[in-house]
């Protein structure tokens, strides 16, 4: 890559923002005074851009996101995961066009989701009061106008979801159940038949069902679409970036297999 | 205790597309102009590359792009009876951040306005009688004609290097184009974008129907341009990341591939990022803004004079600034008394499914603003007489990207999960076409923002509310405008034809355009408008605001064309006489 010859931002350059503690939202709390929690770029600070010298433009500032390793789960207990995996195997079940949703990746994908900043509502106006809204109030991720992060969704439904099953079935968890049980919960969930204690199965199944869609249709660097199974499934390219000798092949189908922002 | 700076000649709350604008404009003058946005600096090299801008979990789902609501929160409410609760994370609408704002990643659907849009009132009341309107609509003239904004329109067209076809030039109506555009004084900077097969078809489809298709003005260009100022804008290359996503060919017009490069030149010019105005600041009789007060990301705070003040940051929170900063009366919706606040207004969006067995459309394949429409239905172009509604819009086969978290239409009646749902998924995403409506949406009395008397942002201060809900007017347009839709995806040949006509109450999970507008609109009124028909502050005579604020309503197209072109017509207004003799350019 060609390096433009650098010109510095500015010749005093501000103080670092100082963060301020780790981001830890509390539902009913009022929201931290650290103004940084709400910038978007990981080195918010201050910036004085001073015109005369052209565009500012430092070496190394992207900000390319990082990709998911494989390794021991970072949010879920070993029983959580064990549930979750089970339940995105349920949702997307392995067939002749993809694997299931474990073996996609879909478990993992949430599990990293739910340790960071998505998982914590990061950014989110999480103030109270929380007052019960109408349907048209209801937020896309449901739990949050209830003043529930993700991360708290699934910890309180899981463990809900699990003395549901084992009270019911005999003590086995979800993952332990015959596949044709774990639709019947699933649907019991879906619909709103299955009571959980002390939980709003709506939200949970919403949200489990978004993030389980995301998980399988996202860039494989976040964890799922293993191998790029689902996008090889619908024929959608990834990140090819570029179809200017194919916007007028009509009709055509576009041969090319697809790629990830990590590569082919 | 805010720490005064030294005195500038002009500050622009906001580094988005109208303040760019201001700034290159005050600062080609000669002007000492600063800018102070609340996000960060962005450019394409360093915020969206090729090499990971095209992440759809990031930038589309995650929305990484857009003011947090933590930084920016909204509240929401249908009606006065109800109690406004904050959009937690956005939905209907998703606000901009940063330097470049919304014009960073819009969809550059570059449209002009009709010319009944701007002397609606007036227009359709002899048209129509005006008990043809419902009561409680406030419809008003905008205080400026299309004639009067042609030139502005055409000088935002050669900035960006707009790809398009020309329908009516100098009053000849051009093949190809829009028949029902107002008149052009020269063609469009480029050609038109190539169309994917499925607007081809469409347009094929609308023209049997005996409608006269014509492709979207597109700021995703066709072919590499060279602006007046000399930036070049590279050629679109359809990657289907468009709205929601930076650009990584410099393909897209926006501040950053348009004026940035050469604003940044300028010694008189300097930008303040990730500073928060709190307030714009007024002398002891409240008639002069002396500057702005801001907030740096230490939580220091600052107070910037300026001889003149241009709000240019996004439309709501223009109005929320307005409101905090005591300019301007609030409206009182009961009274029917007050400017800051009212006649806010929307979008009224909505789409059909076309399922198709035998086609393979690569929906995949897409840019913001491709894609064949008819504008048959739009603004007053057709005899509302028989349907009892007001309003229309551009009905248009518009392919930006199907991208699969956000998109795999499956026919209705197919579970949510499971292997069906992966069959359904998978058989029909390549086959399915999922064309629009663009509906207008008018103002009404009960449909305002203010200031909410709970929920407080981080500085402690009320957070901006927002009243409003669909009228019975709009649903029926849009009703009306889906049914026609319909009738050409059928003309089509499609196997399914699903319709989906916006209906109310409006809901703020579900996506519907981030054209929210109005709320301190222009005019010739001050008992009815915040501006004059320069956007000057009726109150105060170095106040400028800039954007779709002043829209008195909003009409069947994308607003940010209009919005340049207001944005250049106050500049020559400024210019011409604001600078040699500052002061009220209107007296009402």
């Amino acid at each position: 890559m060609k390096m433009k010859t650098a010109t510095p931002v500015d010749s005093s350059p501000p103080a670092k923002a100082d963060l301020g503690p780790a981001l830890s939202i509390t539902r009913r709390g009022a929201l931290l005074a650290s103004t940084a929690l709400f910038l978007a770029a990981p080195a918010a600070q201050a910036e004085i851009l001073s015109g005369g010298s052209g565009l500012p433009w430092r070496p190394f500032a992207g900000d390319p996101p990082e990709e998911v390793k494989p390794g021991p789960w970072l949010f879920f207990t070993p029983q959580e995961a064990a549930a979750v995996e089970a339940l995105v195997d349920r949702l997307i079940p392995a067939d002749s066009e993809t694997p299931g949703g474990k073996d996609c990746g879909c478990a993992v994908f949430i599990d990293r989701q739910l340790a960071g900043p998505y998982g914590n509502a990061s950014g989110l106006y999480m103030s109270g009061p929380f007052l019960s809204p109408t349907p048209e109030q209801r937020t896309v991720e449901p739990g949050l106008q209830h003043g529930y992060t993700p991360a708290e969704v699934y910890r309180h439904s899981l463990a809900a979801l699990d003395s549901h099953c084992r009270a019911t079935y005999g003590g086995l968890s979800f993952a332990k159940l015959p596949d044709s049980t774990k639709d019947s919960v699933v649907s019991g969930l879906e619909t709103g038949s299955l009571a959980l204690e002390n939980t709003d199965t709506a939200v949970f199944f919403a949200l489990l069902l978004q993030n389980t869609r995301e998980g399988f249709f996202a860039d494989p660097i976040y964890g799922g679409n293993r191998d790029m199974a689902a996008w090889k499934m619908i024929g959608f390219p990834g990140a090819h970036y570029d179809y200017r000798d194919w916007v007028e092949r009509h009709n055509e189908r576009y041969p090319h297999p697809p790629v990830s922002i990590g590569g082919p | 205790m805010a720490t005064k700076l030294p005195p500038v000649d002009v500050v622009t709350v906001g580094l988005g597309w109208t303040g760019s604008m201001v700034a290159e404009s005050m600062t080609a003058a000669g002007l000492r102009v600063v800018s102070i946005e609340r996000g960060p600096w962005r450019d394409t090299a360093t915020d969206f590359p090729p090499s990971y801008s095209p992440d759809e979990l990031r930038y589309a789902v995650r929305l990484d792009l857009f003011v947090r609501t933590a930084q920016a929160p909204i509240t929401v409410r249908n009606n006065a009876h109800q109690t406004a609760l904050p959009v937690r994370q956005w939905g209907a609408f998703l606000l901009p951040n940063g330097v470049g704002g919304a014009g960073v990643h819009w969809n550059a659907e570059t449209w002009r306005f009709s010319s009944t849009d701007f002397v609606l009132k007036t227009h359709l009341t002899q048209r129509y009688g005006k008990n043809f309107l419902p009561e409680d609509m406030t419809l008003q003239d905008w205080g400026v004609t299309y004639d009067e904004l042609e030139p502005h329109y055409d000088q935002f067209e050669y900035l960006c290097g707009t790809s398009g076809t020309a329908g009516n030039l100098r009053g000849e109506i051009q093949p190809f184009g829009n028949p029902f555009e107002g008149p052009r004084s020269r063609p469009y900077p480029t050609p038109a974008q190539k169309q994917p097969y499925g607007p081809v078809l469409w347009a094929e489809a609308a023209k049997e129907l005996g409608y006269q298709p014509f492709p979207q003005p597109s700021g995703n260009l066709s072919q590499a341009y060279t602006n007046p100022d000399g930036v070049t804008i590279g050629p679109c290359t359809y990657c289907g990341f468009c709205e929601r996503f930076g650009c990584g060919n410099y393909s897209k017009a926006s501040p950053q591939t348009t004026i940035l490069p050469s604003l940044m030149r300028r010694s008189n010019f300097e930008a303040r990022t990730e500073c928060e105005v709190t307030r714009i600041n007024l002398d002891s009789k409240g008639s002069r803004a002396t500057g702005v007060t801001y907030v740096d990301s230490q939580g220091r705070e600052w107070e910037q004079p300026a001889e003149m003040v241009f709000l240019c940051a996004f439309q709501l929170f223009n109005v929320q600034l307005l409101l905090l900063s005591g300019i301007g009366q609030p409206y009182d919706p009961r009274a029917g008394k007050g400017v800051i606040g009212r006649n806010y207004s929307y979008q009224t969006t909505s789409f059909v499914h076309g399922f198709f067995d035998d086609k393979i459309f690569n929906t995949f394949i897409g840019s913001g603003a491709i894609g064949m429409c008819i504008d048959d239905y739009n603004a007053d172009n057709f005899d509302h007489g028989p349907y009892g509604f007001v309003g229309g819009g551009y009905i248009g086969m518009v392919q930006t990207g199907a991208r699969p978290i956000e998109v795999t239409p499956v026919p209705p009646g197919t579970p949510q999960w499971g292997s069906a749902w992966k069959e359904a998924v998978k058989d029909n995403y390549l086959s399915t076409i999922i064309p629009a409506c663009h509906g207008s949406c008018y103002s009404y009395r009960d449909c305002y923002l203010d200031l909410d008397p709970t929920y407080k942002d981080r500085f402690g201060r009320p957070v901006l509310r927002m009243t409003f809900d669909f009228h019975k007017n709009e649903l029926q347009m849009s009703q009306f405008l889906t049914d026609k839709l319909a009738t050409i995806v059928h003309q089509m040949g499609a196997r399914e034809v699903v319709k989906l006509p916006r209906t109310g109450p409006f809901s703020i999970s579900l996506y519907q355009t981030t054209h929210t507008c109005g709320g301190a609109i222009m005019g010739t009124d001050p008992t009815t408008s915040a501006l004059n028909r320069y956007l000057q502050s009726w109150d105060v005579h170095n106040l400028f605001v800039m954007g779709a604020t002043a829209f008195p309503q909003n009409a069947g197209y994308n607003p940010t064309g209009t919005v340049a072109a207001l944005t250049y017509w106050s500049l020559e207004a400024i210019h011409r006489q604001y600078l040699k003799s500052p002061g009220p350019l209107v007296h009402a």
